[in-house]
């Protein structure tokens, strides 16, 4: 235990009750620790103001979450009346219902906006490969809570959209269809499934998910952010002991994000007091009819973040299952012929392909669309280890660099829009080229990364003065 | 080539379709709702008489109470004595007093709810909701082949019959077949134009406007609280644009120091 410390005489009595505090909890030392001596590098740009939007938009969720429990009904003959009550009989229950359904589509802009800032300055490599993978289970933890908040309103979409998603579970071979009525709990999407979403949606994945920011921060606070020249400022320290490039959190920073807070709110406030539906992109027009399981919408689309995923789930036909036959294939006869590996890791090549051909051919196209669709999200696990550039940053990448990540941006916002949109066989032709690309992109890194001509990288950070 | 770029772009949604193209597909194309009626507070009333005078009958707007009419200037007198049928009670929801199942039997389906049909009934790249429903009440005429006698351009084979026939009277629609573009040999049902048959009790342009008032009303129970929403935005985006020019100051005078 440290030992007790004494107010010097004559402090005043915020002086003393921070000395009593810091005797019993590390108030001072967590403060200091995580903002006032917690040094950033100096050359922030625009990029590095989502990590805290998130934070914000996540209180903003929980905050408007709880007092949107407070009047709705998880139960299928209330549930959609109860949301329409929230929106018209709750003093001000719109403002926090339209703050919860804008603030959801706002989460995934920032957190796809931060996530691309760690790819292109390289943010998950060595060592902040923990800060990465905390960060892609809050973001798996997102996509749960987010489908699962989705069904509460009990409309149109909110069911359809479940009944979709939930079958998908049917596809997996053997144990599929317990599995999707596990999670259903009935043979349909009905009351049963809607208290459990509610249950997961309010407690459950919450809970996981505000661990996982802890550790996502404690890691990114163990080693330091990155910066988008990829420069670790760790090594050169000054005679203090602080980098030298750094500069504390608070007030620097703290500042900073103050104004990024605003810039963020203003445009946030534009959408939710003059378009809360988001041209039909935040709140779906469908989704203002009650349930009704005996009516299929024409058209059923998943709410925008879900859109590229989904995508790829639909490019997943028996041709793209065929095309993947063939690529493993390819895959396989270019290990053999150009791999240098030894005779018997070469059969083992060969047997391995031969199964995953089988496999590929045996199950339906629909599994293998599901795993296609749960594949995209896991590989951003794998991403610290698929990528061997010797630099961080695309600052000091070979300038084709910026194409592939170019082509690979641009296919993800066509698999979003075309996932939007009702099936059309030119759209599926791009789709099944996009998710090629997307796969591709990750999956051939550790060959691509590497290759071109890379630009020297400073020794300390490029900072122009404000 | 060149056509498969064309195509690839309006997939990607950079260009846009041709308009005549997507209204050919997606159905009848929509008319614009005259939208500065969701200002006017008469149009407003009036679009709630005609409501629950016409409407509510056969469709309840179950999650709407009659005493959130004040937000659109009705006294409690005024509600009591012209728009209240079914019930004495103003903080009552609106609420038809027909039975669904008899609804069912009579037209096939039952009247949905209308508290937000003006909300769910937009499409993205077609119009709003208002849009939608105001073409619908234009675009109503007899048709013999119908177990009500009424078809509309707008939803064809619509279930409810004109509520609204007396006061625009009857009309026949004229179709004329003419050559499909896309196919060779085929032709295409087109639609070429209304023939009054008998009088309503309201001129064609007295028609509209009443029309335009009803559909004035729906969208704004749609979300009674649309007039707060955008008045309370209006403050907090004046406040949040006064914020982002203090913060944005307050930051640079921190950072002028970091060099």
């Amino acid at each position: 235990m440290a030992e007790m410390q004494t107010a010097p005489a004559g402090a005043g009595s915020g002086r003393r009750l921070l000395t009593w505090i810091d005797n019993r909890f590390p108030l001072s030392k967590l403060f200091n620790e995580h903002m006032a001596q917690y040094y950033a590098p100096k050359n922030f740009n625009v990029w590095y103001v989502f990590g805290s939007l998130a934070l914000l938009v996540l209180v903003n969720q929980l905050l408007t979450g709880i007092f949107l429990t407070m009047h709705y009904k998880p139960d299928a003959a209330k549930a959609f009346e109860s949301v329409e009550y929230i929106m018209r009989d709750v003093p001000w229950g719109w403002l926090v219902r339209y703050m919860h359904s804008t603030g959801a589509s706002a989460f995934f802009i920032v957190v796809y906006l931060h996530m691309w800032r760690g790819l292109i300055y390289g943010s998950y490599r060595r060592p902040r490969e923990l800060v990465w993978l905390f960060g892609c289970a809050i973001f798996l933890c997102l996509m749960a809570e987010a489908f699962m908040g989705y069904l509460l309103p009990w409309g149109q979409m909110s069911y359809w959209g479940a009944q979709v998603i939930v079958n998908l579970f049917s596809a997996v071979p053997f144990v599929g269809p317990d599995l999707a009525l596990l999670i259903r709990g009935d043979y349909v999407v009905g009351d049963a499934t809607l208290n459990r979403f509610f249950s997961f949606h309010v407690i459950a994945i919450p809970l996981v998910l505000l661990g996982l920011v802890v550790a996502h921060i404690i890691a990114l606070h163990e080693v330091g952010s990155n910066n988008p020249d990829g420069v670790e400022i760790k090594e050169k320290k000054g005679a203090d002991g602080h980098p030298l490039d750094g500069i504390p959190f608070h007030p620097y920073y703290t500042v900073h994000d103050i104004y990024g807070v605003s810039v963020f709110l203003f445009i946030f406030s534009a959408i939710l007091f003059f378009a809360p539906e988001g041209g039909g992109y935040f709140l779906e027009f469908n989704n203002f009819i009650e349930a009704n399981p005996l009516k299929t919408p024409a058209h059923i689309a998943p709410v925008w973040y879900f859109t590229p995923f989904y995508s790829m789930l639909r490019a997943t036909t028996d041709l793209m299952v065929n095309a993947l036959c063939i690529v493993v294939a390819l895959a396989a006869v270019a290990a053999i012929l150009r791999g240098g590996f030894r005779a018997g890791a070469k059969v083992a090549i060969a047997l391995v392909a031969l199964i995953a051909v089988y496999l590929l051919k045996t199950f339906d196209a629909k599994f293998w669309g599901v795993v296609i669709m749960g594949g995209a999200v896991l590989i951003l696990f794998f991403l610290p280890w698929l990528d061997h550039s010797p630099v961080k940053s695309i600052r000091y990448r070979p300038s084709w660099h910026r194409i592939v990540y170019g082509v690979f941006l641009i296919f993800f916002l066509a698999l979003g829009y075309l996932g939007s949109q009702p099936p059309s066989p030119a759209g599926n032709y791009i789709s099944q080229l996009g998710t090629l690309v997307y796969f591709g992109f990750f999956l051939l890194m550790p060959w691509w990364s590497r290759m071109g001509v890379f630009k020297p990288v400073p020794d300390r950070v490029t900072f122009n003065a404000h | 080539m060149h056509t498969f770029l064309i195509r690839f772009l309006v997939v990607l949604g950079l260009v846009a379709p041709l308009a005549p193209a997507a209204a050919n597909e997606g159905g009848y194309p929509w008319d614009h709702f005259p939208a500065e009626k969701m200002t006017d507070i008469a149009a407003l009333q009036n679009g709630a008489r005609i409501f629950t005078n016409y409407c509510l009958g056969c469709h309840s707007a179950s999650y709407m109470r009659f005493n959130r009419l004040h937000d659109i200037d009705l006294t409690d007198d005024q509600i009591k004595k012209n728009l209240l049928f079914a019930t004495d009670k103003v903080g009552d929801t609106m609420r038809s007093t027909i039975d669904p199942r008899q609804a069912k039997d009579w037209f096939g389906t039952a009247p949905p709810d209308l508290s937000v049909i003006a909300r769910s009934r937009a499409e993205v790249g077609k119009g709003s909701g208002a849009d939608y429903l105001y073409t619908l009440w234009r675009t109503f005429y007899r048709d013999d082949s119908r177990p009500t006698g009424w078809n509309n351009l707008a939803f064809p084979d619509i279930a409810m019959p004109h509520a609204l026939w007396q006061l625009q009277g009857e009309r026949r629609a004229k179709f004329i077949e003419v050559k499909n573009p896309h196919e060779e040999g085929r032709t295409e049902h087109r639609f070429a134009g209304f023939e009054q048959i008998t009088r309503g009790t309201l001129s064609n342009e007295q028609y509209d406007e009443a029309v335009g008032d009803l559909v004035a009303y729906l969208q704004w129970m749609g979300e009674p609280s649309q007039g707060t929403r955008v008045r309370v935005g209006v403050w907090v985006l004046l406040f949040l644009g006064l914020l982002v020019v203090i913060t944005w100051r307050l930051s640079s005078a921190y950072w002028r120091s970091v060099h």
